[in-house]
């Protein structure tokens, strides 16, 4: 494992230059370069970038209001707006081509085949050097939340795996009673590394004159510091269930916090909702991380 | 952008420090100014988000995100550039903002988003710009007057204000202008609601020369949209919604659009043209 003078890594054979990525869809490296100007790639804040997630179709996204500010955190119910594969694979996938890190795409759908259509379609460009997997969400058919079963996850998997050699990353959902046996499935399936946690299943409500949801769809999910000992627990738990790297995630804000992520058991930590306080967030967590020397748990009493 | 249009400055990558230089009350408002010694100056309509260095995250957790502002005005100095807030405590988020001293650090990204369109790249016949504030909205209009004064350009601002207590800003932001007020309480200008001005207006000028900017609360800035797009009047609106990020990486500022879908307020906005959008009663009030 890097120590703090190489922290290059690597995650399933994807070279990394350090280990500090981003969540999917917490940082749009396009419109960043045009928020920032070529600043936000020179200084390109990950070591790999992973896209939002797309979807086979193109998606609206959620009625607003989409977001809530949780008590250390935040609620969105943003629901996976994106061009569809055609879209991206079209338009975005080209300039994402010159990020100065590798690219992993996050995909989405609710049945085998519209999965298997965007890996298939994907995989041989040149573009993409992984993919994420994002099975919070259920198959149409069975009806059954993806990454909430076993049995379903394990298939999903198995039946992707042959569709491209770039690595296949299970990103699990915490909304389960324990992710162990999904990342297990999903190790079985042929998975290359696990992913998580995604948000926490959440609704914000207001009591008084407004006596509906808050959010447009009616509930999000929840992330932000407010879930981090979630997060260090499941990561722990996938951690020592799996032999595959895990990419750890949630709450994310020092250098400190990716340190407990990574003696918790994750290989490769992604910083997520800290990049909408300051898109520059993962720069500095990496530079904290690095008098951590990586991977040494931080040191200090949490109740000081 | 066009050759007639504002500037569009990108922001430097990531949060900086800016220091508070002062923070005066302006009616039942705040106005706080801050130097940033680094960024560009802002565009007319141009926003930043603003969080406090100190005390950010209270007993609750809140304050979490960065709160977006527009600027009301900007002014450079040897030293960078000095920034002017308007500001209300309404929440958490503002109430730490609203309560920055002189010397306090203050975090900022920005200047972010679309600025306002040039007078003539929204009706190249346009003759004279009306400006539409209310509130606390009345802070982008403010920036836009001064670039209009600067190119000469006629411009005429009708502000509005709920009550005294919701009020502030016109003396400081706006000497030097034709303003006319309105108020719904009637403690300044016109009794009732500064849209009522806008007709009058609108009902004595040609459609076919005039463009309105507007700012303000979403009921407000939907009777403007609404009247302009009935009188085929130009129209361009500051809109606000809850953002996360302010950069497009958070796809929580939806608004809807007239042909169906969302925009990104942050990126695509927040200047928008008012046939563009399906509405400008926005869901869900700021972060605060």
């Amino acid at each position: 494992m890097s120590v703090a003078t190489d922290e290059r890594t690597e995650l399933c054979g994807i070279e990394l230059e350090h280990p500090v990525i981003n969540a999917s869809g917490t940082f749009d490296a396009l419109a960043a370069r045009r928020a920032f100007g070529d600043a936000a790639w020179e200084r390109f804040p990950f070591s790999a970038f992973v896209s939002k997630t797309i979807t086979l179709e193109p998606r609206a996204g959620n009625p607003p209001p989409r977001l809530f500010e949780a008590a250390a955190g935040m609620v969105n119910s943003i629901g996976l707006p994106n061009k569809g594969l055609e879209g991206f694979a079209a338009s975005d996938l080209h300039e994402l081509g010159e990020l100065p890190v590798p690219l992993i795409v996050s995909v989405m759908a609710t049945s085998r085949e519209a999965f298997a259509e965007m890996i298939g379609t994907l995989a041989d460009r040149d573009e993409v050097a992984g993919f994420e997997l994002n099975v919070s969400c259920p198959n149409v058919k069975s009806g059954l939340i993806v990454g909430a079963e076993p049995s379903e996850t394990e298939s999903l998997v198995e039946s992707l795996r042959p569709l491209s050699a770039k690595p296949l990353i299970v990103k699990l959902t915490p909304n389960v009673a324990d992710p162990a046996p999904i990342a297990a499935a999903a190790e079985r399936g042929g998975a290359d590394a696990i992913s998580l946690i995604n948000t926490i299943a959440a609704a914000p409500w207001s009591a008084g004159s407004r006596s509906e949801p808050w959010l447009g769809a009616g509930s999000g999910g929840l992330s932000g510091p407010s879930v981090r000992e979630v997060a260090l627990h499941a990561v722990h738990r996938v951690g020592a269930a799996v032999g595959l790297p895990v990419v750890g995630m949630g709450g994310i804000e020092t250098g400190r916090h990716a340190a407990d992520l990574l003696a918790a058991g994750a290989g490769v930590v992604a910083v997520g909702t800290a990049s909408f306080r300051d898109p520059a967030a993962g720069l500095r967590i990496r530079d904290e991380l690095r008098r951590f020397g990586g991977t040494a748990r931080a040191s200090g009493d949490p109740h000081r | 952008m066009s050759a007639t249009g504002f500037d569009h400055p990108k922001a430097p990558f990531g949060r900086r420090l800016a220091t508070v230089e002062m923070n005066a009350p302006t009616g039942g408002y705040r106005l706080v100014s801050a130097l940033d010694s680094e960024g560009p100056d802002p565009a007319p309509g141009q926003f930043y988000m603003l969080a406090t260095e100190r005390g950010w995250g209270g007993v609750d957790g809140r304050p979490y995100l960065p709160r977006a502002f527009s600027v009301a005005s900007a002014e450079r100095r040897d030293a960078g550039v000095r920034l002017d807030f308007l500001l209300e405590s309404v929440g958490p988020g503002t109430e730490a903002l609203a309560g920055l001293r002189g010397g306090d650090g203050l975090w900022i990204t920005g200047p972010l988003g679309n600025p306002f369109s040039a007078p003539r790249d929204l009706n190249p016949r346009a003759a004279g710009a009306i400006l539409v504030g209310g509130g606390i909205g009345i802070a982008p209009l403010a920036v836009l007057r001064r670039a209009l004064s600067r190119r000469g350009f006629p411009h005429r601002a009708l502000l509005g204000f709920r009550d005294r207590a919701h009020s502030g800003g016109v003396s400081e932001l706006f000497s030097c202008s034709e303003v006319r007020l309105a108020s719904e309480d009637g403690h300044a200008g016109h009794r009732g609601y500064v849209t009522d001005l806008l007709e009058t207006m609108l009902d004595g000028d040609s459609a076919a020369t005039a463009v309105v900017y507007a700012c303000g609360p979403p009921a407000m800035l939907e009777a403007v949209r609404a009247m302009s797009l009935e009188r085929g009047v130009a129209c361009e609106l500051a809109l606000e919604t809850p953002m996360a990020c302010g950069f497009g990486a958070c796809f929580g500022c939806a608004v809807p659009l007239a042909e169906g879908g969302y925009m990104r307020l942050c990126v695509e906005g927040p200047a928008v043209r008012a046939d563009r959008i399906a509405t400008a009663a926005t869901a869900g009030a700021g972060h605060r």
